[in-house]
Parts: structure tokens; C-alpha cells; sequence
């Protein structure tokens, strides 16, 4: 029973963990599927956190706090948007400065909010919270936000392979000359999907600073975007293996925390190198194939599109 | 009518060193709305972070101080863009760099021998390209992408410093503050002007500037990169190895970070803390890109930024404004750096709508 | 009879250059009506204009006696107008049945869509298989997929860019039966080629573009070959000398059991490649697009590795050596692609001269000569009359054909023994590829052993002595032009027994 408890409190945490990467991790599964590459996942995060942040500090209420979060989340998608769709600069150089932008931007809108103590979503959700057993408190743990991270493989699954637009999306991805000749509107359909991207990662950041720590600090996204990234090359753009990788990044974050509980006795500074390992070691041993990754990239990830020409 | 762009038959001349000053001052712009947001008076808030440093001499010393790390991290990741190398991770290259010079510092420090700086300025170099060397080998071995390793690598190195300092090197009379102790006189820079911070690692980075500068343009291994980065097919169709760029700058780039630092160490700081620098390493990302990923450029764009760094501690203890809105307006720069790089190889145009 | 398709005074201008000047053009139904020029002349616009593609700068167009407006192609299909494009046209990871679906616009479920694809398929007979995914697909059979989903749409007008270039000639004979069954059933047909006999073969009226203006009308059944080619080039134009009897020596370059599997997912493996270039000759490799071209030019370059015995330069074995390695024995490319493979866009042209020729002279000690490089560029550009602003201009300022003679003079210039060329007129104004064709005719005489790749058979049969035929990554035995037969050469391009067809 209580071996029991502590598997299923394991379980509980570890999904908890990676429901941010997974919601960062589809956003920007679905840009690069329309074949935009945007590296600023880690800055439109941290944006997300601290907006979503604010407006729950100020207003007490977390879903608007979440809506926030998504919100200026897209906002920046949108900035990279407008600079790489329409003025056509270089995706890679352009996600750097959105992460550098986010970096600089969340600390100065959230320094006033540091350490301001906000009212979790699950208290707000669950009134009962304080008062349930200790079961009942673990499913209490897995709050919409987690359900939601939970259902984005299926649901990006069945958007992308199973609708219209999803075809629509992969073909821009695909080629976006054939699709811009097919009479398709590559700009629109790659604003959309990196404004989605952004959402996503909004909300992910917001779920950081919202229920899982919760709380702002400074550049407390900590790499999650970068190894959101990370999982969707492994994932060869695959939504089911991006749950997958999501959930077992979840899992190591997580064992860095339950490490002395396992009888480890390790420097917690060494222990918090373990999800950044780990994103190497699995990035070395999925690009090792290289002929897998090209046949499953979207062909025109990353190439800048010129209706003109 | 509406507005378009129009690609140009050559890429102007005029844009090219234009758009990193109109980035500046666009940024600076967007600075002034930033302070305004945070109720203080836009010009006497940008008069601070721009002009209060230049005022003095020991403000001119604390600028090239500055920009040396940012000088020395600019030239290597712009070596290693020019050939298509990423090298996002100069922070912890900087960081390892820092770690191995400051070993040999507490470890031979204060025994008098000649040879300890040397060594450590070519440890702190070492260290850096050996943690640079495992991103190269990961990219041309098993084909793992730069961007993220080297990123991945700069938080594991940051870590491991955390770890040293709070662990095997503490201070043992440093009450439990997380720190080494301080180096020894004869495992420091040789400061340049007496009474201020400036060192001689200054002029290594300088030095940095010509030879990054002849490589590029006047060696056939600058050739090769360039051509590398430039066109990977033109480069396999000449024979110039990839995987031999890939080692070449990112090793060259790690060095360099390596060197700043230990000069940060083994400069300003004086020992090993938990974080070595406030960011040189993001920072020098964008020195680089506005310096025009020229040598002699981002010798200008590394003071620039480094004022940027200056201002922004006059405006904390001036005007209490946080350190976090430089960062902001260094984010900025680059931005309007990229938008207006848009206008090198484009133009804008009327053109009349099709009925 | 009403016009389907009529076009007034269309103008399209490009910065400077004008790619259509007032063309004029009509198509009547069940007509199928040539669009016939060279390269650049301007009728890939004038298609992309009809298709919604591009916006005319001035002009009218009417469809079926209407003025109509074709914003985008999607108005130009609701219209009835389907496009067979020459290139970018498919997705190569969606499936046969998906890319249908896109080029559709209809949102009808998947299995309906493919039950119609197997009808339309059989009615026409053009064997698909809806379910794969177009990569692994030859050209032939792309190209089907590409009717097919033209058809769907029940087009009134169908517009073909340059067919038959991917086809080998049964291929196009199959498609030829089908426009004609097509056109017997209503539909228009607009036929964009500049391949004289074809034309001849299959259209009934033709219009023949010069420098994006329109310079004649024809009935092309009524006129030769030769006649259609004056209107197309404005004049008769000499052919490339061809002295009698070139004098063939020793073998130079020599491929034996070459067999490398590709690395590319989409690539084809070479197998059991054997051939014999003689000092002084140009052997002729012909084929369609994407039968190991690119592969055995990589082998042979040095870009793919090889075991060393498996490519031989003057006896030496050199197939495990690189690029640069072969270049030094004096082994030189012409690669097929200009800027980005042969050229780099944004280096000047002293930049580019170095690109293969950064040797001792150039770069002694590792350190640039500058005015060696200099040097370099300006016998490059005089030697081989390109066009350019200086020797600092960038590579993408030059025009096609100037970049072309500027990449070939610099392979030339390197003397080599042994000069590989890809696609070598490929885009190239007729008087730069005139340029082209004699330069490599000079420098077999000048007993260099020279192998062309190209799938543009005319030029082949015009400059080679003799020519082999890749196929499916397999070479045939190579037989001299003067007993080839463009029958034979077709048989051979599409697989059949390899063997020198008499």
C-alpha cells in the first residue's frame, strides 16, 4: 500500500514535470512542422512565466493568469513572426534574440513581483485541496493544465494527420514553393502555426511560475525551452515520441530531486546537471543516424520564403 | 499602393555599416521607452547609461575591462558563424576556462615561480577549447547539433563551478561563503593604470582583434571557413572539410571564452565565485552579430556593449533602476539589428496595386 | 468560335529586364496549342501569369470570351485551368493520394478521393498507386501523378511546362496518346517546350516567344524543324565545329565493379559501374533526371569515397581519395549547380577563382597572394569573355551564362587531364552555351579526356563521340554517336537490356 503510494506519487511528479515541456514541445512541433525553426522556445517561456505571473499576482486569479501567459507568449512568437516570415532575416540568429530578448524582458517585468506569494491554481480549483486525504491529493495534483499537456499528443496527432489544415500544414512544412504554387498561403498558415508555438510555450512558462513552483524568480525556466527543442529533434517530428521523450525528461528531473531519498549521496549542483546530460546524450544518440532525421525534417524547416521569387 | 520589399541587385554598401548604428539607436530609443514605462525621465536615465561612463578616466578603464571578455567571446563565435558553427555556449567555455586557470592559480599560487601566470592563461585557453571540443566532436561524430550542446554544456559548467566552489575549493577561512579563497599577486593580471581595475588581459584581447582579422581574410584556412559557411555544397565540391571547420572554430572559440575566463578570474575578480560573469558569454552573441562578425567591427560593438553593461550599473546605484532593463535593451539591439540587416540585401518599395 | 483562353498585351517586368512584353495569344478548345522559345524567353511567366502564379504588370485576359481577373491559382483552377509544372510540384513525403488532395482544394474524405483516383487512373491509363508516398517514385510516374491530379479537377485547359524533359521518349510517345485523347474529348491543351520535333508531332497551332515578346504564329505541322528553330532564335545559327577525327589516346580516366549504395534517402545506388574515358575524347553520359547522375559524379569527383581500385586517374588508383586530393592530379568538375556548388553567391569573382585553385601559387605557406588571386580572376574573365563589373563583383551579380563560362574557364584553365562536366549549357543563353560547347570540344583536341552528363540528348548526340546511358544507377556499355539512334538511346534510358543497341 504505501510502495503503492509512493509509485503513484512518483508517477504524479513526473508528469507534473514534464507537462511543460510537453506543451512547449508540441508548440513548437507544430511551427517546425510548418517549417519555421524557432529557437526562442526558452525566451517566449520565460515571458510566459512572469505575464502570467502578474496578472495572477494582481489579479488572484490563475486561469487568467494562464491566459496571460499565452497571450504574451504569442505576442512574442509574433515579433519573431513579423521578422523572420516577413522580413525574411535568419530564423537561427532571430530565436537567439527572442531567448535574449525573453531573458532581459521577464527579469524586468517580474523584478516587482519577486517573492510575492500567489494563490496556486490548484488551491483554486480544488477548494478541498487543504482537506483531502492523501490519495485524493495526488489526482488533485494533476490539475487542467497537466490534463491538457497530457491530451496535446493526441490531440496534435490528429490535427496534423487526420484534418484538412493539418495537411495543409505539413505541406507548407514540406515544401513551401509547391504549396505557395498550389495557390496555399505559406505566410498564413506559418504565422498561425508559430503563434501556437508561442501560446503553447506561454502557457508552459506560466505553468512553471503558476503551479509548479509556484512563484517568480529570474530566469527560472532553467533550459526547459532549449530541452523542449531538444525533444522535438529527437522526436524526428513525431508527436508520439515527443510524449515520450517529454515524459522520461519528466522522470529525470524528477529522480534529481528523490536522489537522497534513493540513498544518493551527490552534490545537488552535480544532480542538477542530470537533465542537461541527458539532453546531450539523447541528442547524440538520435542524430547519429543522420539519414533519419532528413527524411523525417520538414524539408523547408528553416528556409526563408520569397513569394516574389 | 502598398509597401513591399524588393530584393537588390547588390547588397548595399551603405546598409551594411549603417544598420548596426541605426540598431543602436533604435535600441536606445526603445530604452528611453522601457524608463519611461518605469516612471523615470528617458533622457537623463539614457544620459546615464551612455554618457556618465565616458566621463572619466577611470570610467574609459572599466570600459575596456568590460569589453574584453566580451571582445575575446565576440571573435571566437564570429569565427565560428562565418563558417556556420553555432556556438551558443560561450558562457560556459568562459566558465570552464575560469575553473582550469583558477586551479592552477590556488594550486601554484604564491610559490613565487615565474611561470603561473603563463600557465594559467593557458589552462584557463585549454579548458575552454576542451569543453568547446566536446560539442565539435558530438557534431562531427554523431552529427548532434552545436546549438544545443554547447547551450546544454555552458548550464552543466556553470554547475560544476557551483559544485567546486561550494564544495572541494571552498574558502576554508571564508565562513562558509560559497567562494575560493583569494589568488595569490603572482596569479594576477598585471593591472595597466595604476589605481584602476583595466589588466593586461585587455591587450590579449586586442591582440585577438588583427589575428582573428588576418585569419578571415588572408589564410587559406580562413578561406575554407568562410567558404564552409558561406556554401556547404561549393565546399564539398572544393574538398574543404566540414567536420574540419567545425573542430577548428569551435576549438579556436572555446580558447578564446577559456581566456576570458581566466582573466576574468585571475582579473577583476581575484578567486572563484559561483557565477564568473553576468552573461558575457549570451552577450557576446550579440557583440558579434553587431560587429558585423568583422573583427574590427565587434571591436566596436564589444565597447558598445560594454558601456551597455557600465550604464547599467550607474543607473542601479544612480537611479535604482534594476539591472535586468540593460538586459532588455541588450535583447533589443539585436532585434533591431536583424530587422535592419533586412534592408542590406532588400529594399522597401511602392509598388501600385494590381487591379 | 469563342477563345477559351485569350491574352492581350500581357507585360511582366522584372527590375530591369522584361520577361514579357505584350504578348498576345489565344487558345480555341480542343486545341493543342504550342508556347515555343528558349530558355529565359519568358514562357515560364507568361504560364505562371495564366495559373495565378505571378500578377501581369499590364494586360488583359479572357476565358471563354470573359475578362477575368486570376488572382491566385486557386481562381485559376475554379476557372478550369490545371498546371503541369516542370518542377517544384509535389510534396515528396506526402502520399500519391495527399498531394492529390491538396492539389484539389475539395474536402471530400480521403477513401472517396482515392476510389476517384483509381477511376480517373484507369479511364486515362496512367498507373498510380494512391497510397505511396510520391519519394518513391521514378520521375516517369511523379509526372503521372501530377496529370492525375489535374484531371481530377476536370480542366478545360491543361498547361504543360517542358514534359517531356523527364521522360525517356517511349515515356513520352504514352504521354503524347494521352493529351491527344484529351484534346479529341474538349479539353485545351497549352504545350510549353522548346523541343522542335515533338511540337511538330503533337501540336496543332503554336505561338514562338523571342525575348518575351511574341515574333511568330504557325501551324507547326506545316513547318521544319529548321524553320521553327529560326523563328525561335531569330536567324540560322552555325553548330560547334566538330573536326573530323579527333585522335584518341591512351585511357586516362578509368571506372571498374564501381558499386556504392546512396546516402541520401531519396538517391539511387550505383551498381557494378564500369567505364573507360580516352585521352582526347568526350564520352556522353545520358539519361533522365535521377538515375544516378549525381551519384556517379560524386564518385567519380571524389565527393563520395570509394574503395581506391575502384576509380583510376592514369593507372593510379584514386577512389578513396578526396576532392581536393583528385583535383591536384589533375582531375577537374564542372558541377551542375552554379551558385552554391560551382560558385559561391556572395564571393566576388576573385574569391571564386580561388575555390579550385587555392594551390603553392595561390596560398604559399597557407597565406593568400592576393595579387596572384587577382591575377587568376582577371586571365579568367579575359580568357573566357565573361561579363562583369570587375573581379570584385559578387558571384550572384553575373548572369547565368556568364557564371557558367566563368566556372568552366576556371576548370579549363587548371589544364587538367580529366575534366568531368554536369548539365554543362544547362539555363544558358545560347550564345554562352555555343561558348561552352567549343571550349570542351578545345579541350579534348587538346587531348584532355572530357565526360558530359546531361540529359539533354541533342547536345550529347552534337558534341560527344560516344555515349553511354545511365539508368536506375546502372551504366550501359558506351557505343560511338555515329551508330546511336535516338531509339535505341530511349530504349536504354528506360531500362531496357544493357547492351549497345546497333
Amino acid at each position: 500500500m504505501h510502495d503503492g503510494f509512493a509509485l503513484l506519487a512518483l508517477l504524479v511528479a513526473t508528469l507534473r514535470a514534464a507537462a511543460p515541456l510537453l506543451l512547449a514541445g508540441f508548440g513548437e512541433l507544430v511551427a517546425e512542422r510548418a517549417g519555421v525553426l524557432n529557437l526562442g522556445v526558452e525566451g517566449m517561456m520565460l515571458v510566459g512565466a512572469a505575464a502570467g505571473f502578474i496578472a495572477t499576482a494582481a489579479t488572484g486569479n490563475p486561469l487568467l493568469g494562464l491566459l496571460v501567459g499565452a497571450l504574451a507568449g504569442a505576442l512574442m512568437a509574433l515579433l519573431f513572426g513579423v521578422l523572420t516570415l516577413t522580413l525574411r532575416a535568419n530564423q537561427v540568429a532571430c530565436g537567439l534574440a527572442l531567448t535574449i530578448f525573453g531573458v532581459g524582458l521577464s527579469a524586468l517585468i517580474g523584478l516587482p513581483w519577486q517573492g510575492t506569494p500567489i494563490t496556486g491554481l490548484a488551491t483554486v480549483i480544488w477548494p478541498g485541496l487543504d482537506r483531502a486525504g492523501p490519495v485524493a491529493q495526488q489526482f488533485m495534483l494533476l490539475d487542467p493544465v497537466v490534463w491538457l499537456a497530457l491530451a496535446m499528443p493526441f490531440l496534435v496527432f490528429a490535427f496534423l494527420y487526420r484534418t484538412r489544415p493539418g495537411l495543409v500544414l505539413r505541406a507548407v512544412g514540406e515544401s513551401h514553393d509547391v504549396a505557395h504554387a498550389l495557390g496555399y498561403s505559406v505566410l498564413r498558415v506559418r504565422y498561425a502555426a508559430v503563434v501556437f508555438g508561442g501560446a503553447m510555450a506561454g502557457v508552459a512558462g506560466s505553468y512553471l511560475s503558476l503551479v509548479y513552483t509556484p512563484m517568480w524568480t529570474e530566469n527560472m525556466v532553467a533550459g526547459r525551452g532549449w530541452i523542449a527543442l531538444a525533444l522535438v529533434v529527437f522526436s524526428a517530428w513525431k508527436p508520439l515520441w515527443l510524449a515520450l521523450g517529454a515524459v522520461l525528461f519528466g522522470f529525470v528531473t524528477i529522480a534529481q530531486f528523490h536522489a537522497e531519498a534513493f540513498g544518493l549521496d551527490v552534490s545537488p549542483h552535480l544532480l542538477a546537471t542530470l537533465p542537461y546530460l541527458a539532453t546531450v546524450v539523447v541528442l547524440v544518440l538520435i542524430s547519429r543516424d543522420a539519414g533519419r532525421l532528413k527524411l523525417n525534417a520538414p524539408a523547408a524547416l528553416g528556409k526563408p520564403f520569397n513569394a516574389a521569387g | 499602393m502598398r509597401l513591399r520589399l524588393e530584393a537588390r541587385q547588390q547588397p548595399s554598401r551603405t546598409m551594411q555599416w549603417a544598420s548596426p548604428v541605426l540598431a543602436a539607436v533604435l535600441a536606445a530609443l526603445g530604452g528611453g521607452v522601457v524608463f519611461a514605462a518605469l516612471g523615470h525621465n528617458p533622457a537623463t536615465a539614457l544620459a546615464t547609461l551612455f554618457l556618465q561612463p565616458l566621463a572619466t578616466l577611470d570610467g574609459l578603464a572599466e570600459l575596456g575591462l568590460k569589453a574584453t571578455p566580451l571582445l575575446l567571446c565576440a571573435i571566437g563565435i564570429a569565427v565560428g558563424v562565418r563558417a556556420n558553427v553555432w556556438n551558443i555556449g560561450a558562457e560556459g567555455q568562459l566558465t570552464l576556462g575560469a575553473i582550469t586557470g583558477g586551479g592552477i592559480a590556488l594550486a601554484f599560487g604564491g610559490d613565487g615561480h615565474w611561470w603561473t601566470l603563463p600557465l594559467m592563461l593557458l589552462a584557463g585557453a585549454a579548458g575552454g577549447a576542451f569543453w568547446a571540443a566536446i560539442p565539435a566532436l558530438l557534431r562531427t561524430r554523431f552529427n548532434a547539433h552545436e546549438i544545443l550542446t554547447t547551450l546544454m554544456l555552458s548550464y552543466v559548467a556553470v554547475q560544476l563551478l557551483g559544485w567546486l566552489v561550494h564544495g572541494p575549493w571552498i574558502d576554508p577561512e571564508g565562513f562558509n561563503f560559497p567562494q575560493t579563497r583569494m589568488f595569490a599577486d603572482d596569479a594576477l593580471l598585471p593591472v595597466l593604470l595604476e589605481g584602476a581595475r583595466l589588466h593586461a588581459g585587455f591587450l590579449l584581447a586586442l591582440l585577438a582583434v588583427p589575428l582573428a582579422w588576418g585569419l578571415l581574410s588572408r589564410t587559406a584556412t580562413g578561406f575554407r571557413l568562410r567558404t564552409v559557411g558561406q556554401a556547404p555544397a561549393a565546399a564539398r565540391y572544393a574538398g574543404f572539410s566540414a567536420d574540419g571547420a567545425v573542430w577548428f572554430s569551435l576549438v579556436l572559440s572555446g580558447a578564446l571564452a577559456g581566456l576570458a575566463g581566466v582573466c576574468e578570474a585571475a582579473g577583476p575578480v581575484g578567486q572563484l565565485q559561483p557565477l564568473m560573469s553576468p552573461g558575457y558569454g549570451f552577450a557576446a552573441i550579440i557583440v558579434a552579430f553587431l560587429g558585423r562578425l568583422h573583427p574590427v567591427g565587434i571591436l566596436g560593438s564589444s565597447l558598445l556593449m560594454a558601456l551597455l553593461y557600465l550604464g547599467g550599473e550607474q543607473l542601479q546605484v544612480t537611479l535604482q533602476l534594476p539591472i535586468a532593463a540593460t538586459g532588455t535593451i541588450q535583447g533589443m539591439l539585436l532585434f533591431f539589428l536583424l530587422a535592419t540587416d533586412v534592408f542590406i540585401d532588400q529594399r522597401l518599395v511602392w509598388s501600385p496595386r494590381h487591379a | 468560335m469563342t477563345a477559351r483562353l485569350a491574352l492581350t498585351g500581357i507585360t511582366k517586368r522584372y527590375g530591369a529586364m522584361l520577361a514579357n512584353d505584350g504578348v498576345t495569344l489565344s487558345v480555341q478548345p480542343g486545341e493543342i496549342h504550342a508556347l515555343l522559345g528558349e530558355n529565359g524567353a519568358g514562357k515560364s511567366t507568361l504560364m505562371k501569369i495564366v495559373y495565378g502564379v505571378v500578377k501581369p504588370d499590364a494586360g488583359e485576359i479572357a476565358w471563354e470570351g470573359t475578362p477575368v481577373v486570376i488572382a491566385d491559382p486557386n481562381a485559376a483552377r475554379a476557372l478550369g485551368v490545371g498546371m503541369v509544372f516542370q518542377h517544384f510540384s509535389l510534396f515528396e513525403t506526402l502520399t500519391v493520394a495527399e498531394n492529390i488532395a491538396l492539389g484539389l482544394g475539395s474536402r471530400q474524405p480521403m477513401a472517396a478521393l482515392v476510389a476517384e483516383i483509381r477511376q480517373v487512373a484507369a479511364q486515362y491509363g496512367l498507373a498510380v498507386e494512391a497510397g505511396r508516398q510520391v519519394h518513391h517514385l521514378s520521375v516517369g510516374e511523379r509526372q503521372r501523378v501530377e496529370i492525375l491530379r489535374c484531371l481530377l479537377a476536370r480542366p478545360k485547359l491543361l498547361i504543360l511546362d517542358e514534359p517531356t524533359s523527364v521522360l525517356t521518349p517511349q515515356e513520352a510517345e504514352g504521354l503524347f496518346a494521352m493529351l491527344r485523347r484529351l484534346a479529341a474529348e474538349g479539353c485545351s491543351v497549352l504545350y510549353i517546350s522548346h523541343k522542335l520535333q515533338e511540337i511538330r508531332a503533337l501540336c496543332t497551332a503554336a505561338t514562338v516567344l523571342r525575348a518575351g515578346r511574341v515574333v511568330a504564329r504557325c501551324d507547326p505541322r506545316q513547318e521544319t524543324a529548321e524553320s521553327l528553330a529560326e523563328m525561335m532564335m531569330g536567324g540560322a545559327l552555325a553548330p560547334a565545329s566538330r573536326p573530323a577525327a579527333r585522335q584518341v589516346g591512351a585511357p586516362c580516366l578509368s571506372v571498374g565493379g564501381l558499386t556504392l549504395p546512396s546516402q541520401e534517402p531519396f538517391g539511387t545506388t550505383l551498381r557494378d559501374i564500369s567505364l573507360e574515358l580516352r585521352a582526347g575524347e568526350i564520352l556522353g553520359i545520358a539519361g533522365v533526371a535521377g538515375n544516378g547522375q549525381k551519384e556517379l559524379l560524386a564518385a567519380l569527383s571524389g565527393e563520395r569515397r570509394a574503395a581506391a581500385d575502384m576509380v583510376r586517374l592514369d593507372g593510379q588508383g584514386i577512389g578513396a581519395l578526396g576532392p581536393a586530393a583528385r583535383r591536384a592530379l589533375g582531375l577537374a568538375f564542372i558541377p551542375e549547380e552554379r551558385l552554391g556548388r560551382g560558385a559561391v553567391a556572395d564571393f566576388t569573382l576573385a574569391e571564386n577563382a580561388m575555390l579550385t585553385r587555392l594551390d603553392d601559387r595561390i596560398a604559399p605557406h597557407g597565406l593568400l597572394d592576393l595579387k596572384a588571386v587577382g591575377a587568376l580572376a582577371a586571365r579568367l574573365v579575359a580568357r573566357f569573355g565573361v561579363r562583369c563589373a570587375s573581379i570584385q563583383a559578387q558571384g550572384r551579380s553575373l548572369s547565368g551564362g556568364n557564371m557558367q563560362k566563368f566556372i568552366v574557364g576556371r576548370e579549363i584553365d587548371a589544364q587538367p587531364r580529366v575534366l568531368l562536366a554536369a548539365h554543362p549549357t544547362w539555363g544558358v543563353d545560347i550564345g554562352a552555351a555555343l561558348a561552352i560547347r567549343q571550349a570542351l570540344q578545345d579541350l579534348a583536341a587538346a587531348g584532355c579526356g572530357v565526360l558530359v552528363v546531361s540529359e539533354d540528348l541533342d547536345e550529347l548526340l552534337e558534341i560527344a563521340d560516344r555515349i553511354a546511358v545511365l539508368s536506375g544507377g546502372r551504366l550501359s556499355l558506351p557505343m560511338p554517336v555515329a551508330e546511336a539512334s535516338v531509339e535505341g538511346i530511349g530504349l536504354l534510358m528506360g531500362g531496357a537490356a544493357h547492351a549497345p543497341a546497333a
